[in-house]
């Protein structure tokens, strides 16, 4: 017997956002977290934007112990257990006391975890001076270090693993997540992912030139999901989490139902036919669209909305044929489709937790967010879709269901059907 | 490989005449450039494709992700730097070649 799935507990720390009531009001209002850095300026950058999540105002006292705390240097790690344990508390569970619970586990991904705290440990090593390094650089800098932490902190005694597929991470973690739970082999997993700030993480994709360089001095109008005048993603850092337990377990201790996650699909276009490093199999995109659609046991009509991974790049156009050959719909009949990366940028490896939990709160509130920056939609997608699928504002729509979708660098592809329950 | 130098003067009369002085030069940049770029070619896709008309990523299909690569050996291999514009410019072997020459006459 295969169980339900649920979504009991949301969390997130998002540059437009630290805090759940913030963030829905941010997505809802449409305001936008890409801000200016200085740092890039400084460093030469060419795209000198970024979005950062803001958490001055945390108490990490709250999240972390004093030891913890004594060279924390991770900025993913911080992101990510903000938004777990808020996910966690929001799911109104306790954290284990004196054993762990066997039945609570974590999947928690990253791209590559405590950049900053690597490059001190790099310039200690060259020095000379590897004593110095102490206790803390490994449980930063190992990619797990996200799932360690949080399962150490919330006492989880089942499996605790950190995934990694670039661009795909948080909507693979949250599918093997559901798999689990699906299966039996566990009733309760925190699911999600973070991505750390700053140069070193963004240097590399500055000089691919795939970032936007004009818009330094206008920073909310940089990121531009299906826009004619997309010029790049802007690159983005954060973590989001959700917490999914089978229904039997969400009824049983009464929780409150974000929403249910029907199925999915993970896949990979093997970088062949057109896919690469850098560029999506468009047949594999299509494939891995059908096959959540199969085994959530929905029809292709019954996708009230998409939320895309729409980076705000050339491809953009690209993605919104897959949907529409995948679904066979198009003009008034496609979907209503937003990209929530005008609002924050491309969060990487944080991006699809992070719009996972938007496309889940969309759900709980009855909205559909709008669009930032596409008011001139792409004329190749126009002849797609009809402009008023393409929402300008946040309206009032009670989904039933919505497709979410994130690709990634190595051409891998993940895509996972939510439900209101 | 001398016919095909050949050919590649006979399609690149601006190229030539620009920097007739010095035709040795520009044959040799041609060839320092045809080495840079044989690196990045996909295995299907022969040296002999090579050709100053040749647009890099849809003719040569090589990934554009590989093109930055590419402008960091030109500037390594010609002692140059190449700007953001300079790179938006840049689609064929031609643009490169003579990206290169504006760069080496205004140093």
């Amino acid at each position: 017997m295969q169980n339900r799935v649920v979504v009991t507990g949301l969390g997130v720390c998002a540059p437009n956002a630290v805090s759940l009531n913030g963030f829905a009001q941010s997505m809802a209002e449409g305001s936008s977290g890409i801000q200016f850095q200085e740092e890039l300026k400084q460093l030469n950058f060419s795209c000198q934007i970024a979005g950062k999540p803001n958490i001055d105002r945390i108490n990490l006292n709250n999240h972390f112990t004093k030891v913890q705390l004594k060279g924390l240097n991770a900025s993913g790690l911080v992101y990510g257990v903000v938004a777990g344990v808020d996910a966690w508390k929001d799911a109104t569970l306790a954290t284990a006391s004196s054993k762990p619970d066997w039945d609570n586990g974590i999947v928690f991904g990253t791209g590559i975890l405590g950049v900053d705290k690597f490059r001190d440990a790099i310039y200690q090593v060259d020095a000379g001076e590897v004593r110095r390094l102490g206790s803390t650089t490994v449980i930063q800098t190992m990619a797990s270090g996200i799932s360690a932490f949080l399962g150490g902190i919330l006492g989880c005694g089942n499996q605790v693993t950190t995934n990694s597929s670039a661009c795909t991470t948080g909507t693979e973690a949250l599918l093997m997540g559901y798999d689990r739970i699906k299966n039996g082999y566990a009733k309760r997993m925190l699911v999600g992912s973070c991505s750390d700030s700053g140069p070193y993480v963004w240097g590399g994709f500055d000089a691919m030139r795939i970032l936007p360089r004009k818009y330094n001095q206008d920073p909310k109008s940089a990121s531009r999901p299906m826009s004619a005048t997309a010029a790049g993603f802007v690159p983005g850092s954060g973590a989001g989490a959700l917490v999914l337990e089978s229904l039997e377990s969400a009824k049983a201790r009464k929780a409150h139902i974000y929403a249910e996650v029907l199925g999915g699909a993970i896949n990979s276009g093997g970088q062949r036919n057109g896919g690469s490093m850098t560029a999506p199999n468009d047949e594999a995109v299509q494939h891995c669209i059908t096959s959540a659609i199969a085994n959530s046991n929905i029809d292709d009509n019954d996708v009230d909305a998409i939320n895309g991974h729409l980076t705000a790049t050339s491809k953009d156009p690209n993605e919104i044929k897959n949907w529409a050959i995948a679904l066979g719909r198009s003009g008034e009949h496609f979907p209503y489709v937003n990209s929530f990366k005008g609002h924050f940028g491309h969060c990487l490896a944080a991006a699809g937790s992070v719009e996972c939990v938007a496309t889940v709160l969309q759900l709980e509130k009855g909205v559909l967010y709008g669009n930032l920056n596409a008011e001139d939609v792409h004329p190749d997608i126009a002849a797609l879709v009809s402009k008023s699928k393409i929402l300008q504002k946040t309206i009032d729509y009670k989904a039933k269901i919505i497709a979410k979708a994130s690709f990634g660098f190595g051409d891998v592809n993940a895509c996972v059907i939510f439900s209101r329950y | 490989m001398q016919k095909q130098v050949l050919v590649l003067e006979m399609s690149m009369p601006v190229l030539f005449l620009a920097g007739i002085k010095n035709a040795m030069n520009e044959k040799e940049k041609y060839q320092k450039l045809k080495e840079i770029v044989q690196t990045y070619l996909p295995d299907d896709v022969s040296v002999d494709a090579i050709r100053p008309e040749s647009n890099f990523t849809t003719e040569l299909n090589i990934n554009s992700a590989n093109l930055v690569d590419i402008v960091l050996d030109v500037e390594d291999v010609f002692d140059i730097t190449l700007e953001n514009e300079d790179m938006d410019g840049m689609l064929t072997v031609g643009d490169a070649l003579t990206i290169i020459d504006n760069k080496i006459s205004d140093k």
